[in-house]
C-alpha cells in the first residue's frame, strides 16, 4: 500500500490525522466500521462483539467496566485470567483476557483472584537448598506429575517440569522454566495436590538470584569507589556547569565502540 | 467485501512489502545512519506531539498558574473534586498509621520496605492500591535499568547522558542522587535475588540504551520490570506490611498546611475510608491513560494521573508539565496490540526502523523524542510509511537484523515476552519485520521534589513517575525503574526519619479542597468535569448510550 504523494502537512494537521487513525484503539470501535462479528457468552449471557477484539476489549465493548480482572492490559500482570470453553467442546481452556482473541461461541468467566498461600521468609537467612523449598511449601512433595498445571498455564510454560526440577533440587531448570511466569494463579487453582507452583517458584528464583553466581566484581569495586568518595569531585563539578558548558561536553562526548 | 488473505500473520498487501526489507538488510547493516546534529534534532522535533501546535494550554489556577501542560492534564487540574466536604465524616479515622504510601508500583513498594527497614512497625505502614498490588506500569518495564557500575563507566558520565537526553532541563541535585545511588540499587536487587542477565564470569550483561554513550542497561530477558517487581513484592509480603487493594485515594487530607492523610474509596462497594498518617508518600505513577493528543498508550489501566491532581489541590508545586514522552516503537499492527510497547532493547540489539522503500531513515538510538519525531515525519511528511488495515500508518522495525547481529535463536532467548505476543498473531519476528508507530509512554514532569523526595508541602513525599525534575523534559530508557527504586528508598528513609523525630498526627480536613474549589469558581471554570478519574472509560458507545442508573 504505497502512499500517494501529498503536499507537506503542517504539524497540527498531522496530529489530527494520527488521532483520527488511533480513535478505534483509544475510544472504541464504531459499529459501522465492524465487518465481522462473533457471539461470546460472558458467564452464560450472549453478546455480539467485533471479531478482532480481545476478550478484555470485547467485554468492554459489551458494556463491562472492569474493576477487577484488568491491570496492565498487556500480558504482564496476571490480573485477567480467564477460563473458557468453545461451543460443542468439552475441554476447558485458560488464557489471559487481554491477550486472547474472542472466538465465536466462547463461554467464559474471569478468575481475578486466587486465594493462595505465600510463605514469609527472610531471604538472606534461607539456605540455597531444595529443603528450603520443602520447608516453606511442603505440598511440593505431593506432586503426582499429572501435568494439569502445564495444561492450565496461560503462558504455555512447562509448569510440571519446573515443579519436578525443584523436587530434584535442579534450581537452574526450575528458574529457567518458570522465569516467564506472570503469577496469574491458574496452575494452583487446577492442581489436585494443592501446590502453589508460582509462589514456590518465586522463592526458588530468589534463592538462585542471590546465590547461584556471586555479585559481579565490577559492581563491588564500584561501590567501594563510591564509598571512598571517588566521584564526589567530578559530580560537584558537573552539577555546577551551565547549560552551555554541558551542551559542549554532551555533543562532543565519545561513544563506546560497539 | 472480499476476505483478506493473510500470509505469515500479515494481510497479503502488506506482506508483499516485506521482501524490500529483506533485500536491503545486509547493506543497511554496514551503512548505519549517522546520529543527528543539534540542528537536525531541532528541526525534526517540530513534528513531535509535544511541539506541534494545538496540544497544550495554560494552567489557570494553583501554584503553577501560567505554566503550560497538555490539554488533557489541564482538564484534570481544572476539574472539580469527586467528594465534597460534607459527604465525608473525618472525625474517626479507619486507619491511623505513621506512613501511608499511595500506589504500589516499584517506587511505592520500595518505599514501604525501606521505611520498615528503618524501624517503622509493619502495622504502622499502609500501602494503598487502586487495583491489585502490582497492576502498575512497573511490572511492564521490558528493556532494563541503568546504573553506572562498569569499570569504563562513571557516575558523571551517567549524569551527562541523562541531562543531555533531558535537553539540559533536569534538576541537578535530584539527578545527582539518581546516578549516585544507581550501583547501590543494583547491589540491593542482587541481594534480594533479582536474576539479571549475566556473563559466564558473573559480570552483568550490559546493553545500549537510546541516548546513552556507553552500555549501561541491566536487564532480565525482556521481563525486567516483572522480575524486579515480583521480587520486591515478595519481599514486601514477607515483611507482612499493611496493604489494601482496589481502594484508590480520591483526596489527600491536610491540616491547612501539612498533609495528614487521605480519603480512600472502595471501588467495589462504594464505601469510603479515612486514613490518618503522619507522613504520606505519593507513588501513583503516570498518566498514559489520558491518551494525550489521542495517542494509544503503553501504560497500565490505572495510569490516570490521580497523584498529580491530589498533590496539586493540596498545594504542591509541579514542574516540566509541558512535555510528555512518546515511545518511538509502539506496535502498529495487529489491531489487538496497537500502542503496546516494543522495547527499545530491540533497537539497541540491532533492529532498525525502516521505511516502505527499505531505507534506514534514522539512527536507531536517538533519544526517544527525536526518534519518535523522525518516525512521524517518515509517515506523514515524507509519506514513506505503510498504512495498516486499521488506517494507522507505521514503519518497519527490522527485527530479523537482531539475529543477523547476535546469531540465530537470539530473539526467542532474549525477548520471550515479545516473541510470545507476536506469535499469538502468527507473526514470527525473527523471520519478518514488525510494524511500529510512536505511542504515549511516560509522564516526564510531575510533582517537584528535593533529593530525598520531599515536596513543597510538609508531610508529603513523592517518588517514581508521578515526580518531576529528575528526567527534565525527556527521560532516557532505563532511568525510570532506577528512579523508582532510588527515590522509593530515599522517601521511605526520609519519611521514617521524620517520624522518628516524634512528629504528631495533624488534624484531618478537606479545607484545601474547598479553597481549591473557590479558586476554580473565581476563575469562572464550570463544574463539567470531576477528577481524579481513577479509571478510563472504554465501554462501548452503544451500551453506554442505553445505560440506566437505578438503585437496586
Ligand atoms: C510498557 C512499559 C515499559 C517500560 N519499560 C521501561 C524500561 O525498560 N526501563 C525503565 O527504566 N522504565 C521503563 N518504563 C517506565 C517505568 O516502568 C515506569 O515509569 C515506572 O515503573 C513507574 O513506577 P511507579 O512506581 O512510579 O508507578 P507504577 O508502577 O505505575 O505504580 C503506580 C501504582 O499506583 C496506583 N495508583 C494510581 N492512582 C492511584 C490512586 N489514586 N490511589 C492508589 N493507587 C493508585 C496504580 O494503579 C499503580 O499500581 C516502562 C513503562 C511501561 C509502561
Ligand atoms: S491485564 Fe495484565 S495480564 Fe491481562
Amino acid at each position: 500500500m504505497k502512499e500517494t504523494k501529498s503536499k507537506k502537512l503542517d504539524p497540527e494537521k498531522v496530529m489530527e490525522r494520527i488521532a483520527e487513525a488511533s480513535r478505534p484503539t483509544v475510544a472504541g470501535v464504531e459499529e459501522k466500521d465492524v465487518r465481522h462479528w462473533v457471539t461470546i457468552y460472558v458467564m452464560g449471557r450472549g453478546y455480539s462483539v467485533p471479531a478482532d477484539l480481545t476478550i478484555l476489549t470485547a467485554m468492554e465493548y459489551a458494556g463491562y467496566k472492569f474493576i477487577r480482572g484488568c491491570g496492565c492490559r498487556q500480558g504482564f500482570c496476571g490480573a485477567c485470567s480467564t477460563v473458557y470453553r468453545r461451543h460443542g467442546e468439552y475441554k476447558l481452556q485458560t488464557g489471559m483476557a487481554c491477550q486472547t482473541r474472542v472466538e465465536d461461541g466462547m463461554y467464559l468467566v474471569q478468575i481475578p483472584f486466587s486465594p493462595a498461600e505465600k510463605a514469609s521468609y527472610d531471604i538472606s537467612k534461607e539456605a540455597y537448598k531444595v529443603n528450603t523449598l520443602l520447608k516453606h511449601y511442603p505440598e511440593l512433595a505431593r506432586c503426582v506429575a499429572c501435568n494439569t498445571c502445564t495444561k492450565a498455564c496461560t503462558q504455555d510454560l512447562q509448569v510440571m517440569d519446573y515443579i519436578q526440577a525443584a523436587i530434584r533440587g535442579d534450581f537452574e531448570t526450575c528458574v529457567n522454566e518458570s522465569f516467564d511466569c506472570i503469577q496469574c494463579g491458574m496452575c494452583a487453582l487446577r492442581c489436585p495436590a494443592e501446590i502453589v507452583q508460582y509462589n514456590m517458584a518465586q522463592l526458588a528464583r530468589r534463592l538462585y538470584g542471590r546465590n547461584d553466581r556471586p555479585e559481579p566484581k565490577h559492581l563491588t569495586d564500584r561501590l567501594k569507589e563510591i564509598e571512598q568518595g571517588k566521584f564526589v569531585k567530578p559530580l560537584d563539578e558537573i552539577t555546577k556547569k551551565s547549560k552551555e558548558e554541558l551542551e559542549k561536553l554532551y555533543y562532543s562526548r565519545e561513544k563506546e565502540s560497539d | 467485501m472480499a476476505e483478506v488473505k493473510y500470509i505469515e500473520g500479515y494481510p497479503e498487501e502488506i506482506f508483499q512489502l516485506i521482501p524490500k526489507v529483506h533485500e536491503t538488510r545486509s547493506w543497511r547493516a554496514e551503512n548505519i545512519p549517522a546520529a543527528m546534529t543539534k540542528e537536525e534534532r531541532q528541526e525534526v522535533l517540530k513534528i513531535h506531539p509535544d511541539w506541534a501546535p494545538g496540544g497544550k494550554r495554560k494552567i489557570v489556577v494553583g501554584p503553577n498558574q501560567g505554566d503550560i501542560a497538555p490539554r488533557e492534564v489541564v482538564d484534570l487540574l481544572e476539574a472539580y473534586p469527586l467528594i465534597e466536604k460534607q459527604e465525608v465524616d473525618l472525625s474517626i479515622p479507619d486507619y491511623q498509621v505513621d506512613i501511608m504510601v499511595l500506589g504500589g508500583g516499584l517506587a511505592g513498594t520500595a518505599a514501604c520496605i525501606w521505611a520498615h527497614e528503618m524501624g517503622i512497625d509493619k502495622d504502622k505502614i499502609l500501602l494503598v492500591n487502586k487495583l491489585r498490588h502490582g497492576d502498575a506500569n512497573s511490572i511492564m518495564a521490558e528493556g532494563g535499568t541503568q546504573a553506572a557500575d562498569r569499570k569504563v563507566d562513571s557516575l558523571e558520565r551517567h549524569y551527562l547522558d541523562t541531562i543531555g537526553g533531558g535537553h539540559f532541563t533536569n534538576k541537578p541535585d535530584v539527578l545527582r542522587a539518581l546516578v549516585e545511588d544507581g550501583p547501590f540499587i543494583m547491589h540491593w536487587l542482587h541481594e534480594l535475588g533479582v536474576i539479571f542477565d549475566k556473563e559466564e564470569n558473573g559480570d552483568f550483561v550490559e546493553k545500549w540504551g537510546g541516548g546513552t554513550s556507553i552500555k549501561r542497561m541491566h536487564s532480565c530477558r525482556d521481563y525486567t520490570g516483572l522480575e524486579e517487581f515480583r521480587v520486591i513484592r515478595d519481599e514486601f509480603i514477607s515483611r507482612k506490611i499493611g496493604c489494601i487493594e482496589h481502594f484508590p485515594a480520591v483526596e489527600l487530607l491536610t491540616d491547612g498546611d501539612k498533609v495528614t492523610g487521605a480519603v480512600l474509596y472502595n471501588l467495589e462497594t462504594g464505601e469510603y475510608k479515612v486514613v490518618a498518617a503522619k507522613a504520606t508518600i505519593l507513588a501513583t505513577g503516570g498518566f498514559g491513560r489520558l491518551h494525550i493528543r489521542g495517542f494509544p498508550t503503553t501504560n497500565h489501566y490505572g495510569a490516570t494521573g490521580d497523584g498529580v491532581v491530589l498533590a496539586y489541590r493540596a498545594g504542591a508545586k509541579l514542574r516540566d508539565t509541558d512535555t510528555v514522552q512518546y515511545h518511538p516503537t509502539g506496535a502498529a499492527y495487529p489491531v489487538q496490540i496497537i500502542g503496546y510497547l516494543l522495547t527499545e532493547k530491540l533497537r539497541t540489539s540491532g533492529a532498525q526502523p525502516v521505511n516502505i522503500d527499505g531505507e534506514a531513515f534514522v539512527f536507531a538510538m536517538e533519544p526517544r523524542d527525536v526518534e519518535a519525531a523522525a518516525i512521524i515525519r517518515e509517515c506523514y511528511v515524507r509519506n514513506k510509511g505503510i498504512t495498516t488495515p486499521s488506517g494507522l500508518r507505521g514503519v518497519w522495525l527490522d527485527t530479523p537484523m537482531i539475529e543477523l547481529k547476535n546469531g540465530k535463536g537470539y530473539i526467542e532467548k532474549a525477548f520471550p515476552g515479545m516473541d510470545r505476543m507476536f506469535r499469538r498473531y502468527d507473526i514470527d519476528m525473527a523471520k519478518n519485520p514488525v510494524l511500529i508507530f510512536p505511542t504515549l509512554h511516560y509522564q516526564n514532569g510531575g510533582v517537584e521534589t528535593d533529593p530525598v523526595g520531599r515536596t513543597t508541602l510538609e508531610g508529603l513525599w513523592v517518588a517514581g513517575e508521578v515526580s518531576g525534575g529528575v528526567h527534565g523534559k525527556n527521560r532516557l530508557m532505563g532511568n525510570s525503574t532506577l528512579d523508582c527504586m532510588v527515590f522509593g528508598r530515599r522517601t521511605g528513609i526520609s519519611a521514617a526519619e521524620y517520624i522518628k523525630k516524634g512528629k504528631k498526627q495533624g488534624k484531618l480536613t478537606l479545607e484545601h479542597v474547598s479553597n481549591y474549589v473557590k479558586m476554580l469558581k473565581e476563575a469562572k471554570i464550570k463544574p463539567k468535569r470531576r477528577s481524579p478519574i481513577l479509571l478510563p472509560e472504554y465501554r462501548g458507545k452503544k451500551s453506554l448510550a442505553r445505560a440506566l442508573h437505578v438503585e437496586v
